[in-house]
């Protein structure tokens, strides 16, 4: 039954990473640069939800759309204020800006709200109890699983179906050719961020559920590892995010079962190396020649 | 009055003065081509004609409109359409979808019928609906690139170098084409390299040699020029 639960975890991590994921995926495929604000952006959700629903007393389905909307804004100023006028930029500008802002984000939690951890309180609690109490699947878990399933599908319709779905994808391939359709490159690109960041605030939500310490630097790992699970699976690919997030859970939560506790996150970046050296474009990475 | 009217038109590439002083005029229903050499600033000249470009000084006049401020994604609904260079179809895209982006503007109702008008144009296209483009040939992809242009019911199709990179059967394919949509009414503004086949097709003629126009005519005129002939004709 062990073997069991780790998976559950392991799957229930791999959810929240993918998740997050999926911001650092659509807008690397739609803006080609690293966000590594995308990790703060959950803080600042948890921290909204968290304000919310403890000092406010809100319903926690009131606290998750409030961070939603306050990720949802933050998301587009952040783009509109620090990343546009760079478009034009060589990309280490904008790597080392968005790495700025990151830390901007960080210490302004630390002002506003301190450096001392807070206790999260999970939005659900309680959970199942199976075989005789051998299996225990918290309600927080399987909320997780579910949020994970339900936003891949919207967004797979979403991008595959919808016509603004259809832009960003024209955008992510041919900025200027879109512009010749008549696509508004601009809005299409806040749009993205709006996107990844309401994700974002729902990911800090669940994370904070399941893992309950609140502070200033709690996205800043979860962040790097989802930006792993994005390259892991092919960043750009929403599928390859869901996938390397999956994996990336389950690899991470096996390795702290049953190898050690110490060594999880190498061996995670372990496994990252040897995908990348076997496929280099991910597991799910597409490479599309250019005919004449 | 002109369809299009390009007013003396500068355009630099930060302190390149790439296009110094263009004017030239497309009527409706005319077919006119700029022909030149590799560098001349043909595309820049399309370029900023479609908005991606600005004009340092002169203006670009769209059916009596100065489209000077009109953001590039705005122009299109202005009734400009291109078939860029390279044709920049969207590879990891099905043929269909790539005619929905060329409708991007137009209203939901019109793309079903506007598909059909395309599918019946180009037969190719159609029994490849469902294909990702960048699994296409070269002829068919720039058969989507100019589809994907008309769903958007251009008043004004540019085309940059339709024949570039393609096979001479092809090529001649393409130029039948143009010879179709202008029959059929369609004012186009063609940027070639390939002056023999462009001047074939085209009402009139402007050549460009590095940033300015230094011949026009109609497309018999400068066929039979010794100027160009000698440039561009190998004669």
């Amino acid at each position: 039954m062990s073997f069991l639960n780790n998976v559950i975890t392991g799957i229930s991590l791999g959810s929240i990473y993918a998740i997050i994921a999926l911001g650092y995926t659509m807008v690397y495929g739609i803006a080609k640069m690293l966000n590594f604000a995308h990790g703060d952006v959950i803080m600042v959700g948890a921290y909204v939800c968290f304000f919310a629903t403890g000092s406010f007393g809100l319903h926690p389905v009131v606290g998750v759309l409030l961070a939603m909307v306050v990720c949802t804004v933050l998301g587009v100023v952040i783009e509109g204020l620090a990343y546009k006028p760079l478009r034009q930029a060589p990309s280490l500008a904008v790597l080392i800006t968005a790495i700025g802002i990151s830390w901007f984000l960080q210490n302004s939690a630390q002002i506003l709200w301190g450096a001392a951890p807070k206790v999260f309180t999970p939005v659900v609690s309680g959970g199942l109890s199976l075989f005789g109490g051998q299996l225990n699947i918290s309600y927080v878990t399987i909320l997780t699983v579910v949020s994970c399933l339900v936003i891949m599908a919207v967004l797979s319709a979403f991008i595959g179906k919808g016509k603004m779905g259809k832009a960003m994808r024209a955008c992510s391939e041919d900025k200027g050719a879109a512009q010749l359709m008549g696509i508004n490159v601009n809005s299409t690109i806040s749009m993205t961020f709006a996107i990844g960041s309401a994700l974002a605030a729902i990911a800090g939500v669940l994370m904070c559920s399941a893992y309950p310490t609140l502070m200033p630097t709690t996205g800043s790992l979860p962040g790097i590892k989802a930006f792993t699970a994005a390259v892991f699976g092919g960043i750009g690919s929403v599928p390859g995010a869901f996938v390397g997030g999956l994996l990336l859970g389950i690899i991470e939560i096996f390795a702290k079962a049953y190898i050690s506790t110490d060594l999880s996150d190498a061996i995670v970046f372990l496994a990252l190396i040897v995908v990348l050296l076997v496929k280099p474009s991910g597991l799910l990475g597409k490479y599309v020649p250019e005919k004449v | 009055m002109a369809l299009l009217q390009v007013n003396d038109i500068h355009v630099y590439y930060g302190s390149i003065h790439a296009v110094k002083g263009v004017s030239f005029e497309v009527n409706q229903g005319e077919v006119v081509t700029l022909i030149g050499a590799n560098g001349a600033g043909k595309s820049t000249v399309l370029n900023t004609v479609s908005g991606l470009l600005h004009p340092r000084m002169g203006s670009v006049e769209f059916e009596g409109h100065d489209l000077k401020g009109v953001a590039p994604h705005k122009v299109v609904s202005h009734g400009l359409a291109q078939v860029p260079e390279g044709r920049r179809i969207f590879l990891q895209m099905s043929v269909e979808e790539n005619l929905e982006m060329g409708a991007f503007t137009q209203d939901r109702s019109t793309i079903a019928p506007g598909i059909a008008d395309v599918y019946e144009r180009f037969p190719r296209l159609k029994e490849r609906r469902r294909q990702i483009a960048g699994t296409l040939s070269g002829g068919e992809q720039q058969m989507l690139a100019m589809g994907r242009a008309l769903m958007s019911k251009p008043k004004l199709l540019m085309l940059d170098e339709p024949s570039m990179g393609l096979a001479p059967i092809l090529v001649e394919q393409i130029f039948d084409i143009i010879k179709e949509l202008h029959a059929a009414g369609t004012t186009i503004l063609l940027v070639e390299q390939n002056a023999q086949a462009a001047l074939a097709v085209a009402d009139r003629a402007y050549v460009m040699e590095t940033g300015t126009i230094t011949l026009s005519g109609t497309g018999a005129e400068l066929m039979a020029s010794d100027q160009v002939q000698k440039a561009y004709l190998g004669g």
